[in-house]
């Protein structure tokens, strides 16, 4: 049977060159793999810096870069992994293959602009890149821009503002065009609480993109008119005011981890239940979860500014609606470990990557609670203990339910089976890898080692140390899972289309899935989870109605 | 085309929306993209809130220096021309086509001559040396210095919206000469009117921002 991969449509029609059918494709599934390509690319990049840094740390003292580099370097490996990487990240690319397939549509509701926001993301990469290679070297300032150093420092800032402003424009075309989807083409039948929760999860986060990044768009383009012409906004000897910057930085910034996040909790949501055998415990508090962690998650940015000098009530209410913020999330982890409970748990490598994600990000959350209290924040801002807590949930969050999400759907973007030894092997060399690198980095900042230093005190090598054997773990782990994934397309054995015995709608499709996904569309009345004796209770005949 | 169905396991038949042609999709997408155009004027009206409370009199003082009747006269062009792009689309499903294209046209013309008469305001503000970091401008108070900084970016990133929005007018013009919008098929039409509400609406209120607080 012909896929996706033997025919598809264009932006201009057919095209026989098959570069051109590629780039002008305005099919979702290509424009998915297309973002996959460029943004695993992207990936490694970002992790060959972070291994760069490692290594110069090893040692007190200087080894092999210059400071200033070394600054740079943090500020490449900050900008790549978050407004090329992890901020397009699951939606753009998980999410688009999946998102149709879910909710038994043929494809976004405009293709068109799906393509057109994966050019706009290939405009910000080079644009982005163009500093490494013009003025004085890359941006030093951080992925956070503050001004007023980002309007005083003669590095190359503007450039990768002016990136950082495409990519907003790439990320809020893809946010409207899932918002519309998920309104528009659910499969007759099914109502928003039929939904599988991926589908929650993107719903929440592409509000997130709808809404945030707006404001970070303007506000960066106001440091570009300040750093171009002048205005004088940011700038204190105007008379503008830079503390303004932050607090409109952070009111992006802050939902952006959130926009990180939602997705890789859905993914969650739908590897426990496969591989439990049994529905989700819990799935309307799950949804609703979703959608008010993206709500409160709104209002807490002041918790970045606990120490930047706002008022004693703003830092109370900032950090008692940082603390509110835990209770869905809290919501979300006790469902899941109820579902686990008396599940037939099957320990697949996606199921590994999804319970190693729990764990981690559970760590990860709590120390955010740590640092949302006020006066434990006073000691630990800007220290190691935040650079911990932020890889916890992002790398060891995110990352692995991204890594667990990608196994998951392998057989489906792929129609071949991966090597399940090898995948469970790189998955426990990572977990190990992962904690080695960070968890000395709670005990570091504790101390008092602070962030974005090129050198330390010689009592902190003991840490930089540990973390620097875990570095190399965690690469080692992630080229592992990228050697299983190639040979899997060589040498993988034939998916078929329900591999995992899974219950939603993308699993009763052919793998690698037709151009326009279904024949026929099915009716949906059931529950996206529904088993029975380990078996799942919905089947299609050929004309996708339901056999009873 | 005919309506495509599913049908579920008693055999009864539901209607499925053909995302190629999906109006109220169209709609609703262009209005969650209007949302993201206000948190992006939102941010600038935060900043000039923020900056009016901590200068009002110097805030108050520069508005003064701002040419009233100018400001005046483009917020009755661009009114009119909200009604004349709502008539335009009103005359679409109506089916008079070239009453509707005609009107297009009048709003098009509008567009422009505000442009003129706001570029005719910059170049006076320039002439006097107020533009940001001018000496004269430097030399001024904060208060002063913020005002016009506010002033030129969000009058700037109107003015960019008008011109988008005469861009996206002809392109109407075409489509409506080629039969891409039809009476029956005008969710393009319907759409940039929205937009055109949207840019006269940011108007309404820069222009007491910036032309009333001092008068």
């Amino acid at each position: 049977m012909s896929s996706f991969y033997h025919e598809t449509e264009t932006v201009f029609g057919t095209h026989k060159n098959p570069i051109l059918q590629w780039i002008f494709t305005i099919d979702h599934k290509r424009i998915a793999l297309l973002y996959m390509g460029v943004m695993f690319t992207l990936f490694f990049l970002g992790v060959s810096a972070a291994v760069t840094m490692r290594a110069e740390l090893f040692f007190p003292g200087p080894q092999f870069l210059q400071p200033h580099t070394y600054n740079e370097l943090f500020t490449f490996h900050g900008i790549t992994m978050i407004f090329l990487f992890i901020v397009p990240g699951i939606p753009a690319a998980l999410g688009n293959f999946i998102l149709p397939l879910m909710l038994g549509a043929r494809d976004l509701s405009f293709p068109r602009l799906n393509l057109l926001s994966w050019w706009f993301y290939i405009v910000g990469v080079v644009v982005a890149y163009s500093a490494l290679m013009s003025g004085n070297g890359f941006a030093d300032t951080g992925w956070t821009f503050y001004a007023p150093y980002s309007l005083r420092t003669d590095s190359h800032v503007l450039p990768t503002l002016i990136a950082a402003f495409i990519l907003g424009i790439s990320s809020i075309l893809t946010g409207i065009n899932f918002v519309v989807t998920i309104h528009r083409l659910r499969a007759p039948g099914m109502g928003f609480f039929k939904m599988p929760l991926f589908i929650w999860g993107l719903y929440s986060t592409a509000w997130i993109q709808v809404l945030a990044t707006p404001v970070i768009g303007i506000t960066l383009l106001l440091v570009i008119l300040e750093r171009t012409l002048g205005i004088g906004i940011f700038d204190p000897t105007k008379g503008g005011d830079p503390i303004l910057y932050e607090h409109l930085f952070w009111i992006y910034s802050h939902p952006a981890v959130y926009l990180m996040i939602l997705p890789g909790f859905g993914i969650i949501s739908e590897v426990l239940t496969t591989f439990t055998r049994r529905t989700i415990f819990g799935y309307h508090a799950i949804a609703i979860s979703s959608a008010s962690i993206a709500g409160i998650g709104y209002l807490v940015w002041g918790h970045h500014m606990l120490t930047s000098g706002i008022s004693d009530m703003a830092r109370i209410i900032f950090s008692l609606l940082t603390f509110l913020v835990a209770v869905p999330t809290g919501v979300k982890i006790f469902d899941w470990i109820a579902t686990l409970y008396k599940g037939s748990i099957i320990l697949a490598t996606p199921m590994l990557w999804i319970l190693g994600s729990i764990i981690n990000f559970t760590i990860g959350g709590l120390t955010g609670l740590t640092l949302g209290a006020i006066g434990a924040d006073i000691h630990l801002h800007d220290t190691y203990f935040v650079v911990a807590h932020f890889h916890y949930t992002i790398l060891g969050g995110v990352m692995f339910m991204f890594i667990g999400g990608l196994h998951y759907w392998y057989p489906k973007i792929t129609g071949k089976l991966y090597n399940e030894v090898r995948g469970r092997i790189a998955f426990g060399l990572m977990f190990v890898g992962f904690n080695t690198l960070w968890f000395p980095m709670f005990i570091a900042g504790f101390l008092g080692n602070p962030r974005r230093y090129f050198d330390y005190l010689p009592t902190f090598t003991i840490y930089h140390q540990i973390a620097g054997i875990g570095a190399l773990l965690v690469a080692s782990a992630l080229l592992l899972v990228l050697y299983n994934f190639a040979r899997g397309l060589k040498e993988g054995k034939e998916a078929g289309p329900n591999p995992w015995n899974a219950t939603t709608l993308e699993w009763h499709i052919p793998s690698p899935p037709p151009l326009k996904n279904f024949s026929k569309i099915p009716y949906v009345d059931f529950d996206p989870y529904e088993y029975e004796n380990g078996e799942p209770v919905v089947h299609f005949d050929e004309n996708f109605r339901r056999v009873m | 085309m005919e309506q495509e169905m599913a049908y579920d396991a008693l055999g009864n038949s539901h209607p499925i929306t053909d995302y190629k042609d999906d109006y109220d999709g169209e709609k609703f997408g262009f209005w969650v993209f209007l949302l993201t155009e206000m948190m992006m004027f939102g941010v600038l009206f935060l900043l000039f809130a923020i900056n009016f409370y901590r200068h009002s009199e110097i805030f108050a003082l520069s508005s003064g220096s701002l040419n009233v009747w100018l400001g005046g006269t483009n917020t009755v062009i661009l009114l009119l021309s909200t009604y004349t792009m709502g008539l335009a689309s009103l005359k679409m499903r109506q089916g008079k086509v070239r009453v509707s294209a005609y009107f297009v046209g009048v709003t098009l013309l509008m567009a422009i001559i505000f442009l003129g008469i706001k570029a005719l305001e910059w170049s006076v503000d320039i002439g006097h040396g107020i533009y940001p970091s001018s000496k004269i401008l430097d030399a001024k108070d904060h208060g002063e210095i913020l005002f016009f900084g506010l002033y030129f970016v969000m009058t700037g990133l109107h003015g960019l919206h008008v011109i988008f929005g005469i861009a996206l007018m002809t392109w109407v013009l075409l489509l409506i000469r080629s039969g891409g919008i039809r009476p029956e098929h005008n969710i393009a039409l319907k759409n940039v009117t929205l937009y055109w509400d949207f840019v006269h609406l940011i108007w309404i209120i820069l222009f007491p921002l910036f032309y009333m607080i001092g008068v």
